[in-house]
């Protein structure tokens, strides 16, 4: 009999999960996992943790790790692989953190083309905190600090921040995906491996930003939060490739 | 070979640092003390180190953690308004228990204030400063000399107990120049067993802040807790000067203790025996040998560079005991030595007169 499933030796087991059900904080872990062993990275990993809901990653991954104050992960990365550069260094954030308090520190260290990359979790909310509303909430969306859906007149647009660092000559590869089903899992874990493989390669920075659902604060079943990902969600932040500039490596 | 070298006091932050072990800085340029960041840009890749200049002091300290999670040596430096917004580093490097030199060259303030030197962020340094239960060992030289020998120190200590540690001067000391004795450059430091440095074959480590179960919560605390105690008992510094037949005893410190050191020379001509106890560290303060003091002297004057902040701890140390007076310039006033003696000369007329 074949092994579909084999437990990845990064994941620790024998924890009980925090993550609501139909969380995808735990999809993308199980990606990670499986990637740092497929490509032999785990023994030279670094993660730098966020705030957010993910803070407790640490349970989970059976690699060194380090948290950060609320979107200070890219400064902390950049510090950790400055001084270590062979050792293999990703942050783990969320919308609130990288999109909000941490703007400052995702721009700047994207632009400087730092050596590290960055796994962004677009839940178009504050999780953690209790479903306030997050740069990325879409129009209209309710949150608890956008009790009648959010307005461009009061709350400004939905911030397009990978789009906008994919831009930067430093920044080699940023690709969205989105966890909505089987396909779009596969297409996560392909984006994640490549933008692994540009920080294997010494090619600079690269960014996966990833759809994922929040189930508990918007309010919906497993089934409804990964059709209003398909059918809404993906229409403001649109999956695809934003930027790939490895040249010959392609 | 011990050199001896005339350079300004933000240069040998930087030389000292770099003869201490110290291979990274991060740091973000602010008046008065630009010259330590410029130092190290010149001299840290030369010393097979490195040198980033952040976006913002909040992003140069969260990569001091980052550094110094990984177990090298590592410094920041900054000044009052910058030292503010890293103060939220400052807070989890205390959390993580890591080493870390953070110097602060204080201007005037509160808000922009002004490049003049000042002491008026002693309560920010001494009490923490960020959020939650912890404490920073803080040195506060008084000469280009010390300069060299404290950022050493500095970092011995922060590696030591693991924390972060920060040294306390003024812009008079950033900018002046004096020629300065370096000890021989720091090598072999020993490796950090905790450090992260990717699991290899061994088990992985994390380093995390966020304890949610209180009773953990509170044993952590304690644990931290009982390490400021260690550190009391073992690093409390302060220097006596003319103290044995002194009458009058002024409490000063870094660029007030030089300048009431000229003070004290002048009235002790004319008559007044005063004497200097200046703590080196502010934070474990010199409280046992202030005590001592006040068991034989009546009358203490507190010199700053502030409205009153480091005169709380010599209250909080003399419980009661002698008569402290304050004496301060804050907003960046460099006071005179003439102004000080005329404060010592009226102290001790004043003491005088009720002893008769
Ligand atoms: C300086 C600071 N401000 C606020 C918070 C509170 N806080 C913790 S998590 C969070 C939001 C997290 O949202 P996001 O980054 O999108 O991650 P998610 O929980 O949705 O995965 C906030 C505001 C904090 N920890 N630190
Ligand atoms: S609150 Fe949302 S983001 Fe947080 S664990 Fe639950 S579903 Fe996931």
């Amino acid at each position: 009999m074949k092994l579909l499933n084999k437990w990845p030796i990064y994941y620790k087991r024998d924890v009980v999960t925090h993550y609501c059900s139909g969380c995808g904080h735990g999809v993308v872990h199980r990606i990670i996992a499986e990637l740092l062993e497929e490509m032999d990275l785990g023994k030279r990993a670094v993660c730098v943790n966020p705030a957010g809901c993910a803070v407790l990653a640490y349970k989970y991954f059976d690699i060194d790790m380090i948290e950060s104050a609320h979107g200070r992960g890219t400064a902390i990365a950049t510090g950790i692989k400055r001084v270590k550069p062979e050792l293999f260094v990703f942050t783990y954030q969320g919308d609130g953190d990288l999109s909000a308090i941490g703007t400052a520190e995702t721009i700047h260290s994207a632009n400087r083309g730092e050596q590290i990359t960055v796994v962004f979790i677009n839940n178009a909310v504050y999780g953690m905190t209790g479903g306030q509303m997050a740069p990325t909430t879409l129009l209209g969306q309710k949150t608890t600090t956008t009790p009648g859906g959010r307005d461009p007149k009061f709350d400004g647009y939905p911030l397009h921040i990978t789009d906008m660092i994919a831009q930067f000559p430093g920044v080699i590869y940023a690709e969205r995906t989105a966890i909505n089903g089987p396909a779009g899992i596969q297409r996560t874990k392909k984006a994640i491996r490549t933008a692994f493989q540009v920080q294997v390669d010494g090619l600079g920075y690269s960014i996966i930003e990833v759809l994922s659902a929040c189930p508990t604060n918007w309010k919906m079943s497993t089934e409804d939060s990964f059709k209003w990902i398909n059918e809404v969600m993906v229409k403001e932040f649109v999956p695809g490739v934003l930027t790939d500039k490895r040249g010959g490596a392609a | 070979m011990v050199s001896k070298v005339f350079m300004s006091g933000n240069h040998a932050f930087g030389e000292a640092a770099i003869r201490a072990g110290c291979r990274s800085y991060f740091g973000y340029p602010i008046t008065p003390q630009n010259e330590i960041g410029e130092y190290m840009a010149e001299h840290l890749p030369r010393n097979g180190g490195v040198f980033l200049q952040s976006e913002s002091e909040t992003a140069a300290i969260n990569m001091v953690i980052g550094a110094a999670a990984t177990g090298v040596r590592v410094m920041t430096s900054s000044s009052s308004p910058g030292i503010s917004l890293k103060q939220e580093g400052i807070s989890f490097l205390a959390g993580f228990q890591l080493p870390a030199v953070i110097v602060n060259v204080m201007r005037g303030g509160p808000g922009l204030g002004n490049i003049a030197p000042a002491q008026g962020d002693y309560f920010q340094a001494t009490r923490g400063g960020g959020h939650g239960d912890y404490r920073t060992p803080v040195f506060a030289p008084g000469s280009l000399q010390e300069v060299a020998d404290l950022t050493r120190v500095a970092f011995d200590v922060a590696d030591r107990y693991r924390t972060p540690v920060m040294i306390l001067g003024d812009g008079m000391l950033g900018q002046m120049k004096e020629p300065v004795e370096f000890p021989e450059p720091l090598v072999g430091l020993p490796e950090k067993e905790w450090a992260l440095k990717g699991r290899g074959e061994g088990p992985s480590r994390y380093m995390a802040s966020l304890i949610l179960d209180v009773m953990e919560m509170e044993r952590h605390n304690w644990e931290l807790e009982r390490k400021y105690q260690v550190i009391t008992k073992n690093e409390t510094l302060y220097e006596g000067y003319m103290l044995d037949d002194a009458k009058i005893v002024a409490v000063a410190y870094g660029t007030t203790a030089r300048i009431a050191k000229a003070a004290i020379k002048r009235v002790r001509k004319e008559g007044v025996p005063a004497g200097l106890l200046r703590p080196i560290t502010l934070w474990p303060f010199p409280k046992v040998p202030l005590q001592d003091l006040a068991l034989r002297i009546e009358d203490f004057v507190v010199f700053e560079m502030s409205t009153g902040q480091m005169v709380e701890d010599v209250l909080l140390s003399l419980e009661g005991r002698g008569r402290v007076v304050f004496h301060g310039r804050p907003g960046g006033v460099v006071p005179t030595p003439v102004e000080f003696s005329r404060i010592l000369y009226r102290e001790y007329q004043r003491q005088v007169k009720s002893e008769k």
